[in-house]
């Protein structure tokens, strides 16, 4: 197991400095930088700017010093936000995607395994259906036209929801509800599929001639062995749904990461858009690693020395 | 066993609960949607008379920014939401008035020195910051010695909005070290002197824009990140920010301790933080928010139509200080060539362009001053010099003169030609537009192609186009903010236009604040010569900004810029 762990964060580190390299490398790339607005900067202010913030010595130096100062972990100033430091503003701003991503990451879950496991049982009669159905639409429609039919719906129809905004707790509902529903149909087919393989499967078939009781059948063969592919899944979905939905926090005005995310690209503030592609990285890498290490834990069928990834 | 069952049904009633709400929402759906458009329209009607009897209990304003103030800072803001939430919290020495002209702030009176260059202010008995502490002539000394300084960090880019004072611009570029050069001294501490380099007409305007507000020295100096923390910042307006959600929401409440208090009658101010016209304009309909649309936030402008109609009470069009025009690069073919650039001006049909793709009321541009700057003697600019006379739209005229350009160049067919334009889809309706007139009146294929905003403004500046969207809009009530844009290898001209002789007209008008009338003479004269004699841009239309206010909120006033205030605003009872 502890050279398992060790090979994995060999790769992870390794992953996350070719990850800083390119970003850095191809944001200074595109044109235009963090000083452009309509109306241009004076000479003389634009070159105390540059100096300032440093952007005025060669690429590689500014690569340099850049690395330097992540090893410390200082991952500097906003250039837009002015005077705000980058860390404290990823800080605030996930802890607010934190929050709504685990809500809908929760709801997801056992929506979707509740709705998937369901149909398995009644295969082929009307819930079935009827939850395949809602599934189709679940992935079919994208979370923005999803959101903006919600708020329409319940915050300037039925007017039961705010529209915007997280001021109260009823606030999350809907951006939960815009979030989830992608997440809870791709569980329930998910769960569906794969419980209907076990519940064919030859041990079931044996559980019960043993003589075993329909729940404890349930609940010890067909949801342990058939929800794995789920546990694959939630893992990458969290770090999905966890570091921001860009659209959804857009729509509802929710001052999560992604929406910081998107503005710091356009803003070509540099300082935040390498501050949070690592902090990303970061998040990504780690939902994988866990994966990996529950996987091994539900399924003993893979094997630890190989190293290889599950 | 008993876990295991109640697994089961926890399932069952999780589904149950999905199918019903679904199911639910589907049968009430009818219903109230044909309530909802009724209550809106009952309510767009009442309109009383402000008394303190018919004043709403609450006085709480709703607002949506729709975008965040990257920082409360006034010596580093530059956009127009930092502006709506800096008048919140700050006064300078002049403020605006309804009318449009400089009423008394921060400073009680002011006396103008015959040459026009020397300001004398006396500030405002009284008058305090939201600690306790006396508003005086030093807190502007040093805000405007902040806003200066080489030492500031990060470097303020609007220092260049002070470069009226004398000595100002030496002192921000770095040529002198001496503060004692600029022309800015606290005789005492209710005293302020200011001199100017040149008589300026239109500088008590300036003291009421943000750059030029106080700013409290012990609470900026004691914290580098002051401006972006509610509990650090002092301010001296009526107003001052109590919470900031980064990315959501902010709260400012009245400031009792402001001179003026007795005047201001909302209690609280939230605004939340929202970037999607559409979301905006759903929160205004669901009565989440009192105020939509510009400046703060936006109304989409396939909605401006729809709107206009369903709500005329609420719904306004205001015409703003700002161009929406194409700029020619005079330095590349074929637009090297002065009949060719006239040719394509003249050649599309403004009118229709904004009835049928714009469609927001916008007023046909043949000239670069708006019609919302000021003149002389009450009268706009616009009126006193109008457009009319540059050029006219004749699309038989624009293609003989196209074809005499291009005899002058000796070719008979045009280079292949390229439009520039800023992401966005309605400059893509416009482009789209624009080019298919060229098509049919000149015969000529246009390519359009748009760019990111920062790509554009790059290629834009190193002179990578032919002929490239642009907007102008007004840093004060004076045509000189427009008029100086085009000076020889001015920082914001990338025509490649240079004429000694437009030069010597905005030298003149710069120089010439002691003979009004000369000075827009001078001005006219330069816009005449960048448009009908060189024709090097092409105006296209003068801006309007689309807003809905609650019939019930009264007391809001725009400036010529479009420039929004609301802290006089209150809210009706409704």
């Amino acid at each position: 197991m502890a050279r398992y762990i060790t090979s994995k964060l060999i790769y992870t580190l390794l992953s996350l400095f070719i990850l800083i390299t390119a970003t850095f490398f191809l944001m200074k790339a595109i044109p235009g930088d963090p000083f452009m607005s309509e109306k241009e900067v004076p000479a003389p202010i634009r070159a105390r700017l540059e100096a300032q913030y440093g952007l005025d010595k060669p690429l590689m130096t500014q690569y340099v010093n850049y690395l330097g100062n992540i090893v410390q972990g200082d991952l500097g100033i906003s250039m837009k936000k002015l005077n705000q430091d980058v860390g404290k503003i990823i800080g605030q701003t996930f802890g607010v995607s934190l929050r709504l991503g685990m809500i809908a990451v929760v709801v997801s879950t056992i929506v979707g395994v509740a709705l998937g496991l369901l149909a398995a049982l009644y295969h082929r009669k009307f819930i079935d259906s009827l939850v395949m159905v809602l599934a189709v639409i679940g992935i079919a429609v994208p979370s923005f036209v999803m959101a903006s039919l919600l708020q329409y719906l319940f915050g300037l129809e039925l007017k039961l929801l705010p529209i915007t905004g997280l001021r109260s707790p009823l606030g999350y509902v809907l951006p939960v509800a815009a979030l989830s529903a992608g997440p809870i149909a791709y569980i329930a087919r998910l769960t569906r599929s794969s419980m209907l393989e076990v519940l064919n499967a030859d041990y079931i078939k044996t559980a019960k001639a043993k003589g075993l009781k329909w729940p404890a059948i349930l609940w010890k063969h067909v949801i342990r062995n058939g929800i794995l592919p789920v546990v694959t899944y939630v893992g990458p979905m969290t770090a999905n749904i966890i570091t921001g939905s860009v659209v959804v926090e857009r729509i509802f005005g929710i001052g999560g990461i992604g929406k910081v995310f998107v503005e710091s690209i356009t803003n070509r503030d540099y300082t935040l858009i390498m501050g949070i592609t690592l902090f990303y990285g970061i998040i990504l890498m780690a939902a994988r690693f866990v994966t990996d290490i529950v996987y091994v834990l539900v399924d003993p069928r893979i094997k630890l020395t190989s190293g290889k990834e599950g | 066993m008993k876990k295991k069952s109640w697994m089961m049904l926890v399932t069952l009633v999780l589904v149950i609960s999905m199918v019903l709400a679904a199911c639910g929402s589907g049968a009430e759906t009818p219903t109230t949607g044909s309530t909802t458009p009724t209550e809106n329209s009952t309510g767009g009607e009442t309109t009383t008379e402000p008394t303190d009897a018919n004043l709403a209990a609450d006085q709480t304003l709703h607002l949506n920014l729709s975008a965040e103030p990257p920082t409360l800072d006034p010596a580093q803001a530059q956009d127009s939401q930092s502006n709506t939430a800096l008048r919140f919290m700050y006064e300078g020495l002049a403020t605006i008035d309804g009318d449009g002209n400089p009423a008394p702030g921060a400073a009680e009176s002011w006396e103008v020195s015959e040459d026009g260059l020397t300001y004398t202010f006396k500030m405002r008995q009284g008058a305090t910051w939201s600690n306790g502490d006396p508003v005086t002539a030093n807190d502007f000394v040093y805000a405007w010695e902040r806003v200066l300084s080489q030492e500031t960090t990060p470097a303020p880019v609007y220092a260049y909005q002070l470069y009226y004072i004398k000595g100002a611009e030496d002192f921000n570029t770095g040529k002198t070290k001496d503060f004692s050069t600029v022309g800015v001294k606290a005789v005492d501490e209710n005293t302020l002197e200011v001199t100017l380099a040149n008589p300026t007409p239109y500088f008590l305007g300036l003291t009421s824009f943000y750059t030029f507000y106080p700013v409290h020295q012990a609470s900026v100096e004691a914290d580098q990140a002051w401006a972006s923390d509610p509990s650090k910042m002092v301010t001296n307006g009526p107003f001052t920010l109590t919470t900031w959600t980064t990315g959501s929401e902010m709260d400012w409440t009245k400031n009792d301790k402001y001179w003026d208090a007795e005047n201001i009658k909302l209690t609280n101010v939230t605004a939340s933080i929202v970037n999607s016209g559409a979301t905006e304009t759903a929160s205004y309909q669901g009565g989440e928010i009192d105020y939509a649309g510009a400046p703060t936030g936006e109304i989409p402008t396939d909605q401006i139509q729809p709107l206009s109609e369903q709500m005329p009470e609420e719904f306004k069009l205001t015409d703003i200080a700002s161009t929406y025009y194409y700029e020619f690069n005079t330095k590349e073919a074929p637009f090297n060539n002065e009949k060719i650039r006239k040719a394509f001006a003249m050649s599309i049909d403004r009118k229709s362009l904004i009835e049928n793709v714009t469609k927001a009321g916008q007023t046909p541009a043949f000239g670069f001053v708006p019609t919302s700057i000021a003149g002389l003697n009450n009268q706009s600019f616009r009126d006193e010099f109008p457009d009319s006379g540059y050029f006219t739209e004749d699309a038989a005229a624009a293609k003989t003169m196209l074809e005499e350009g291009m005899k002058e160049e000796g070719i008979t067919t045009l280079p292949p030609i390229t439009l520039l334009y800023n992401t966005s889809e309605n400059h893509q309706k416009l482009a789209l537009a624009v080019a298919d007139m060229w098509k049919n009146t000149l015969g000529v294929e246009i390519q359009t192609k748009n760019e990111e905003w920062s790509v554009f403004l790059e290629s834009r500046k190193t002179g990578n186009f032919q002929i490239a969207r642009a907007g102008w809009s007004a840093d004060y009530n004076d045509p000189m903010t427009f008029m100086d844009m085009f000076v020889s290898g001015g920082g914001n001209n990338n025509t490649g236009f240079a004429n000694k002789e437009y030069d010597a007209l905005i030298d003149s008008a710069y120089k010439g604040g002691n003979d009004p009338e000369k000075r827009m003479q001078d001005m006219a004269a330069a816009e005449k010569m960048l448009v009908q004699d060189n024709m090097v841009i092409m105006p296209v239309y003068y801006y309007t900004q689309a807003s809905l206010t609650k019939p019930y909120l009264k007391g809001v006033t725009t400036d010529f810029s479009g420039a929004i205030n609301f802290t006089r605003a209150y809210l009706e009872e409704h």
